[in-house]
C-alpha cells in the first residue's frame, strides 16, 4: 500500500516534471512564462485519441504522432505569436501567451466539442510483477520514460553544440549573437525540445487518465508552473525536483482522504515558496545590472 | 546557413576609396579587410556618428580614441550590425553587411569584445571558446546525443583546438574553471580568445585595457601584437590608455562628437592641435 502510494507520487510527479521542464527551458532562454505550454499537452492527448480511436491505428504510431504534433505546435506558436514580439516589452508577450492558451482551448472545443474523449489504452499490460509486488505498468513506464528524457535533455543541454548555444543565449543574447550564434534557431530549438517533452507528458497523462478534454491543459499547466517555480524557474534539475514535490504533495493529501484539498495544498506550497524563497530551491539570484 | 552560402556566391562589392595605405608593401593588391564609407547613425534627432570612414589593411592594428561619449562604441555597434546604420556602408573583406543579422556579420569575419565583460560566466572557460567555434563546427544533434563515434572524434578535435587557443594567453590550466570565477585580467583575456574562436578577419577590442594596471597593460600590448603576428588578422581597438594606443597602433583615428577630427600615425596625432583641443579644450588666443 505504502509502496503503491510512492509509485503514484512518482508517476504524477514525473508528468509534472516533464511539463515543468518545458516551462523552465523557455523561461531560461527568453524570460517568458509560456502559459500556452499546458495546452500543448491537450493537443497531444487529442492527437492520440484521433490516431487510435478515430483512425484505429497502432498505439506506437499514436505516440510518435502525438510527440511530433506537440513539437511542431510549440515551434509554430513561437514563430507565429512570440517571435514578432521579441523586442516588445515582456508584458506584451506574456499577454500573448495567455491569448494563445485561450485560443487553443477554445479551438479544441470548437473542433472536438466540449465533452471529454476517451483515449484508448496504449498497451494491454496493466501490471508487472516485481519481487512479489504487482506494480502498475503505466506508473513504472512513466517513471522510466521521465528518467530517460531527463538524462537525454541533460546531455543535449550540456554536451551538444545547440545546448551550448542555448546556455549562451540564456546568459547573454546580445553577446551570443556577436559570437555567430543564430539566436532565432536556438530559440526555436528550445521550444521544440520543451514541447517534445510536453508531448511525452501528454502520452503519459493520457495513459494514466485515459481522456482528453479542451481544458485539461489548464490545471496541468498551472501545476507544472508551480513545480517550475518551486524548483527555481530556469533550472532544469529544479523543474524535476519541483515536479516530484508537487506530485508527492498531491498523493499524500489524497492518501489522507483530503483529496478535495489537493489543489489548495499545491498552491499553498507556491505561496510559501514565494514568501520564503522566491528564487525556488535551485533558483539563481538575479544579479541586477548596474 | 543558406544566407552564408549566398554571401559566398555573390561577388565582393569593390568600392574605390582613398586608403591611407600606410603599409603598401603589406597590403598591395588586396582589398581592405574592413571598410566603412560615410557611415552614420541618428538616434531620433541626435546624430551620434556622422561620415565615418575607414579602410583597414589585412594585418593592420588601428586605434580609435576620443573623449567619453564621442561615439566610439557606437561605431563598433555599427560595424557589427548591432545598430543598423542610418547612412553609409560597411564592407567586410569586400562583402556588404547591409541586411545581415548580427550572427551572419560575425560569420563574415568580424568579432569583438565588450567594454564591460560579457562572458558566458556560468559556462566553463573551454565552453566559452567552444561556443565561438560554433561557426566552424559541423555537428549533428543525434550523433551528439547518442554519442556515436563521430561525436567523440569531433569532440576530441575541438577540445584540442580549444586548448591550443587557450595556450595563446597561457590559459590552458583554467580550461575547466567557470568563466565567472576567473580573475578580472583573465576574464578580459578569455573574452579576446572567445572572439578569436569565431575565426575573424578583423577583431574589434572595446577598451581592452580598462581596469588593468600598467604591468597588465604592458602584457596586453604584447598579446595584441602576438595575435596579429600569429593569426595574421587586423585589429581595431578603442582605448583611453594612451600608452597602449601609442605603443601598439599603426594608425589612430580621433573621434569627437561622432566625427573623425584627425587621423594618422601616433606621432602625428599626439601633435595635432585639433586633438589637443578635443581633449583639453581650446586655448584662448590673446
Amino acid at each position: 500500500m505504502f509502496f503503491t502510494q510512492v509509485l503514484n507520487g512518482l508517476q504524477l510527479g514525473s508528468i509534472y516534471a516533464l511539463v515543468a521542464l518545458g516551462y523552465t527551458m523557455v523561461y531560461g532562454i527568453i524570460l517568458l512564462l509560456n502559459f500556452a505550454h499546458g495546452d500543448i499537452i491537450m493537443v497531444g492527448a487529442y492527437v492520440s485519441w484521433l490516431v487510435m480511436a478515430q483512425l484505429g491505428l497502432h498505439p506506437v504510431l499514436a505516440i510518435i504522432l502525438s510527440v511530433a504534433a506537440c513539437t511542431l505546435m510549440g515551434v509554430l506558436i513561437d514563430k507565429v505569436a512570440y517571435a514578432p514580439l521579441r523586442n516588445a516589452p515582456r508584458l506584451s508577450i506574456l499577454i500573448t501567451a495567455i491569448g494563445v492558451s485561450y485560443f487553443l482551448e477554445n479551438g479544441a472545443q470548437l473542433v472536438f466539442g466540449a465533452d471529454a474523449k476517451v483515449v484508448p489504452a496504449y498497451t494491454d499490460i496493466q501490471t508487472i510483477q516485481l519481487g512479489g509486488l504487482a506494480l502498475s505498468f503505466p506508473s513504472v513506464l512513466t517513471v522510466l520514460v521521465t528518467i530517460v528524457a531527463t538524462v537525454a535533455l541533460t546531455i543535449v543541454v550540456q554536451k551538444t553544440k545547440l545546448g551550448k548555444a542555448m546556455r549562451a543565449v540564456s546568459e547573454d543574447m546580445g553577446a551570443a549573437r556577436l559570437m555567430g550564434i543564430n539566436v532565432n534557431t536556438t530559440i526555436s530549438f528550445t521550444f521544440a525540445v520543451g514541447s517534445a517533452l510536453a508531448g511525452i507528458g501528454a502520452v503519459l497523462y493520457a495513459m494514466a487518465y485515459t481522456q482528453a478534454n479542451p481544458t485539461m491543459g489548464m490545471m496541468l499547466g498551472t501545476k507544472a508552473f508551480v513545480a517550475a517555480v518551486l524548483g527555481g524557474i530556469g533550472s532544469i534539475p529544479g523543474a524535476v525536483v519541483g515536479g516530484l514535490l508537487v506530485g508527492f504533495a498531491e498523493v499524500i493529501v489524497t492518501a489522507l482522504n483530503l483529496s478535495v484539498w489537493k489543489d489548495a495544498v499545491v498552491f499553498l506550497l507556491l505561496i510559501i515558496v514565494l514568501v520564503v524563497r522566491p528564487t525556488g530551491i535551485f533558483g539563481r539570484t538575479m544579479n541586477e545590472k548596474v | 546557413m543558406p544566407s552564408e552560402k549566398s554571401a559566398k556566391k555573390r561577388r565582393p562589392v569593390l568600392v574605390q576609396v582613398e586608403t591611407p595605405n600606410l603599409i603598401p608593401e603589406r597590403d598591395l593588391g588586396t582589398i581592405p579587410v574592413l571598410q566603412a564609407e560615410h557611415l552614420g547613425i541618428d538616434f531620433g534627432g541626435l546624430t551620434a556618428v556622422d561620415d565615418f570612414n575607414i579602410a583597414m589593411g589585412r594585418t593592420e592594428i588601428s586605434g580609435l580614441i576620443g573623449p567619453n561619449g564621442a561615439g566610439k562604441t557606437t561605431i563598433f555597434n555599427l560595424l557589427t550590425n548591432v545598430y543598423r546604420p542610418t547612412r553609409g556602408t560597411v564592407l567586410i573583406d569586400g562583402y556588404d553587411t547591409a541586411g545581415k543579422s548580427v550572427a551572419e556579420v560575425n560569420r563574415m569575419g568580424i568579432a569583438r569584445t565588450f567594454q564591460n565583460i560579457r562572458l558566458f560566466s556560468k559556462m566553463t572557460v573551454e565552453e566559452n571558446v567552444l561556443v565561438g567555434f560554433g561557426n566552424t563546427m559541423k555537428t549533428h544533434l543525434i550523433t551528439d546525443m547518442l554519442r556515436l563515434p563521430g561525436h567523440w572524434k569531433q569532440e576530441a578535435e575541438f577540445h584540442d583546438r580549444a586548448l591550443e587557443l587557450l595556450d595563446i594567453f597561457d590559459m590552458r590550466r583554467f580550461a575547466d574553471t567557470q568563466a565567472g570565477n576567473l580573475p578580472y585580467g583573465a576574464q578580459r583575456r578569455l573574452e579576446i580568445l572567445r572572439a578569436l574562436a569565431t575565426g575573424p578577419k578583423v577583431l574589434l577590442l572595446d577598451e581592452p585595457a580598462a581596469g588593468m594596471n600598467p604591468a597588465e597593460t604592458e602584457e596586453l600590448m604584447e598579446n595584441i601584437q602576438k595575435i596579429r603576428d600569429e593569426l595574421q588578422i587586423a585589429i581595431l581597438l578603442i582605448e583611453h590608455d594612451m600608452s597602449l594606443v601609442m605603443g601598439v597602433c599603426e594608425v589612430v583615428g580621433v573621434l569627437d562628437y561622432g566625427k573623425i577630427i584627425a587621423k594618422g600615425t601616433p606621432e602625428q596625432i599626439q601633435n595635432d592641435p585639433r586633438v589637443i583641443e578635443a581633449y583639453l579644450g581650446k586655448q584662448e588666443v590673446k
